[in-house]
C-alpha cells in the first residue's frame, strides 16, 4: 500500500482509504460488499483520468516516487533466488549500484541496477542512488563476470545521475561512465536494460547500452535533469515544472524517438502502488526479450548492438 | 564522393559586422590581468606572453595551427542540424542555431578535417566551442563517427579536439545517446590498429569528457584546461563543499593519473609528430 501520496493522487488517497474502511465492516456485515463494488468502480474511473492524462512533470513525479521499487525490490521479487556481489576490487564498495547472480524462470542472469533507498539512513548508505567511478567498476566488473561464464545482464536504472563530487572527480568519473559505454558495446553477452525509475543522463546510460532497452510506463529517461535544464535556460530551478515538457523525458517521446525498444505497462495506479504487481509485467517482459535474443549468435549480436546506437541522430544531408 | 563536396555554406554577415566593430588594439588576459597588445598575443598561438594563459580559439584556428602550412580537407560540411523535439525554452532551437550559424558560419558545433602532419595523414574532428559551447548533439556525433570510422578504414591515425560544455540538451535523448555512439566508435579504431590522439581544451565537461573524449590512447589536455564531468558550480551547490585551488584543471588530471600530459598550444603540432611517428604512419 502506497504512504506518500503525491498531489494529482490526493483525490485517490481518500477512496483508497474509504474502501479499507468499508472492508473491515464488510468482514462483519456483508451488505457492505456491494458498497465496495461501487467504490472501487469509483476509484477505476478516477484512476482512468489521472493516469491517463499525466503531465511530463507529474510523470518526472512518478518516476521518483518514494515508494516505487529498487533495483533490490525487483530482485526480491523477479528471481528464484539472489546473491549480491559487492566492490570494483580497486577503491571501494559503492551501494548506489547494487548486483549480483540471480535466476529468473530457472535462467541464470546476472543483474544490476541503481539503489535509491527508502528510509534516510539507507538513502545517505546508497547515495541516492548517485554513483561514484567506483561504482560503475563494480558494474563493469559484473558484466564482465557474465561474460566469462556466458550470463545474459539485465540492468535496471533509477537514478538522478552520476554523483557530482570532489572525490568522484578526482577518481575519473568520467572516465569511468566513457569506459563502460564503449565495454558494454563488445559485452559478448545479451544485454537488456529497463529504465524503472528516473534515467538521469551519463550517469544512467552508463548502464544503459544494451541491445533491448525498456522503460517503465511511468519512468523518464533524459540528457539533464528538469531542475538543471531550467537552471541554465531560465536561470532558475524551480521551473523544473516547464522545463520537463520540452525535453521529452517520458517513456512515450522516447519511444517515438526509437531511443528505446518498448514500454512495460505499470499496474493502474502505477508500480509504486503494486509492487509485486510491477515485478510480474517486468519479469515476464525480460524473459520475452530474452528469448527473443537468444536466437542470434554473438556477432549478430555485437553488430546490431553498434548499428542500433549508430543510426541513433537526426540531421538533413 | 559527392558528399565530400562543399554546400553553400550560412551566410557570415553578422559575424562581419562584429569585427567591423572596431576593437582595441590590446586586450586584458583572463588570468593574469595583465594589459596585452593583442597582435603579440595572436602571434604566440593565442597564449598570453605573460603567463601562458591559453585563449580559447575556435576549430578553424586549432587545425591551421597543426596541419602542413595550415592546410587541411573538410569533410561532411552538408550535414545540418535539425529540431527533433521542437524545443522551445526562451527562445525556440531552431532560432537559436540559426543565430550560431550565422555568427560562426558554421551548421554545427564540429569541424571534421583531414590532411597531413609532418607528411603524416591524420584525421581531426575539432570543437568550435563559440557554437553553442561546443555542445555534442546529432550532427556533432555523426561527424565524430564519421571521421573515427573512415580513419578506421583508412588506417588513418585519427585525433579530437575535444572543447565542449557536454551534451546538448535541446535535442534531448538523441544527444545523450550520442555519448555511446562516439563511444562505440572507438572500437573500430582499435579495431583497425589505429592510434587514438584525444586533445582535451578549455573546457571538456559533461557528455563529451564521460564518452569518447576520455577513451584515446593517448590523452593530452592543454595547459590549466577545465576538464570534468560535474561542473564546479553544481558540485559546489551539492554539498557546500568548497573545491581546492585548480580543481578540474588539466593539472589536477594529471596528478590524478587521468590524462597522459600536457602540453602547450605552442609545443603541441612537435608533439604530434613525435607520436605520428612512434606509431610510423609515414606516407611518403
Amino acid at each position: 500500500m502506497i504512504r506518500y501520496y503525491l498531489d494529482f493522487e490526493k483525490p485517490l488517497q481518500e477512496l483508497y482509504q474509504e474502501i479499507e474502511r468499508l472492508r473491515e465492516l464488510a468482514d462483519t456485515n456483508k451488505e457492505y460488499r456491494v458498497d465496495i463494488k461501487k467504490m472501487e468502480k469509483k476509484l477505476a474511473k478516477q484512476q482512468r483520468e489521472i493516469f491517463n492524462n499525466l503531465t511530463p512533470w507529474q510523470r518526472t513525479q512518478l518516476a521518483r516516487h518514494p515508494d516505487r521499487p529498487y533495483c533490490n525490490d525487483y530482485a526480491k521479487l523477479m528471481l528464484d533466488d539472489f546473491i549480491p556481489l559487492h566492490g570494483d576490487r580497486c577503491f571501494a564498495e559503492d551501494s548506489s549500484i547494487v548486483g549480483g547472480l540471480g535466476r529468473m524462470d530457472g535462467l541464470s542472469i546476472v543483474l544490476l541496477g541503481h539503489q535509491k533507498g527508502r528510509d534516510t539512513k539507507q538513502k545517505i548508505a546508497h547515495n541516492f542512488g548517485m554513483p561514484h567511478p567506483e561504482g560503475y567498476r563494480k558494474a563493469l566488473r559484473l558484466m564482465r563476470l557474465a561474460e566469462k561464464f556466458n550470463k545474459p545482464v539485465i540492468t535496471l536504472i533509477d537514478t538522478p545521475g552520476a554523483y557530482p563530487g570532489l572525490g568522484a572527480e578526482e577518481r575519473g568519473q568520467s572516465g569511468a561512465i566513457a569506459i563502460n559505454l564503449r565495454e558494454m558495446f563488445r559485452l559478448k553477452v545479451p544485454i537488456i536494460a529497463v529504465v524503472t525509475g528516473e534515467g538521469g543522463s551519463g550517469g544512467a546510460l552508463a548502464l544503459g547500452v544494451a541491445d533491448k532497452v525498456l522503460m517503465l510506463e511511468h519512468s523518464i529517461y533524459s540528457v539533464i535533469s528538469p531542475e538543471s535544464c531550467a537552471a541554465i535556460l531560465w536561470r532558475n530551478s524551480s521551473k523544473a515544472k516547464d522545463a520537463a515538457e520540452p525535453l521529452k523525458l517520458t517513456a512515450k517521446d522516447a519511444y517515438k524517438l526509437k531511443i528505446i525498444d518498448e514500454i512495460a505497462p505499470e499496474p493502474p495506479c502505477g508500480a509504486h502502488h503494486d509492487h509485486k504487481a510491477v515485478a510480474k509485467i517486468l519479469r515476464r517482459v525480460i524473459l520475452n526479450n530474452l528469448e527473443e535474443l537468444r536466437q542470434f549468435s554473438v556477432d549478430e549480436l555485437l553488430s546490431a548492438r553498434y548499428t542500433k546506437y549508430r543510426r541513433i541522430g537526426q540531421l538533413d544531408e | 564522393m559527392s558528399w565530400f563536396r562543399k554546400k553553400k555554406f550560412p551566410k557570415k554577415n553578422v559575424a562581419d559586422k562584429r569585427v567591423n566593430i572596431p576593437e582595441g588594439l590590446w586586450i586584458k588576459c583572463n588570468n593574469c590581468k595583465e594589459i596585452i597588445y593583442k597582435k603579440e598575443v595572436e602571434r604566440n598561438c593565442d597564449i598570453c606572453p605573460k603567463c601562458n594563459y591559453h585563449f580559447r580559439i575556435g576549430a578553424r584556428k586549432r587545425l591551421e595551427l597543426i596541419y602542413d602550412n595550415g592546410q587541411y580537407e573538410e569533410f561532411d560540411t552538408h550535414l545540418r542540424p535539425k529540431d527533433p523535439l521542437g524545443f522551445k525554452d526562451v527562445v525556440k532551437y531552431r532560432d537559436r542555431l540559426r543565430d550560431y550559424q550565422e555568427r560562426t558560419g558554421l551548421w554545427d558545433a564540429l569541424i571534421r578535417a583531414a590532411g597531413t602532419v609532418d607528411d603524416y595523414k591524420i584525421i581531426i574532428c575539432a570543437f568550435e566551442f563559440s557554437f553553442m559551447g561546443g555542445s555534442m548533439a546529432s550532427v556533432v556525433g555523426e561527424k565524430l563517427s564519421r571521421g573515427m570510422e573512415r580513419a578506421a578504414l583508412e588506417k588513418v591515425p585519427f585525433m579530437s579536439i575535444a572543447s565542449s560544455g557536454g551534451a546538448r540538451m535541446q535535442e534531448g535523448l538523441i544527444s545523450l545517446m550520442q555519448m555511446a555512439k562516439t563511444s562505440a566508435a572507438t572500437i573500430k579504431l582499435e579495431e583497425a590498429g589505429v592510434p587514438f590522439i584525444s586533445l582535451l581544451t578549455d573546457p571538456t565537461m559533461g557528455g563529451v569528457s564521460a564518452s569518447f573524449a576520455m577513451l584515446g590512447d593517448i590523452i593530452i589536455a592543454e595547459p590549466k584546461a577545465l576538464i570534468g564531468f560535474a561542473g564546479p558550480r553544481v558540485i559546489e551547490q551539492t554539498r557546500g563543499q568548497t573545491l581546492p585551488e585548480g580543481f578540474q584543471r588539466a593539472e589536477f588530471l594529471l596528478e590524478h593519473g587521468m590524462i597522459d600530459m600536457i602540453v602547450s598550444r605552442k609545443e603541441l603540432r612537435n608533439k604530434l609528430i613525435g607520436i605520428l611517428n612512434y606509431f610510423q604512419n609515414r606516407l611518403k
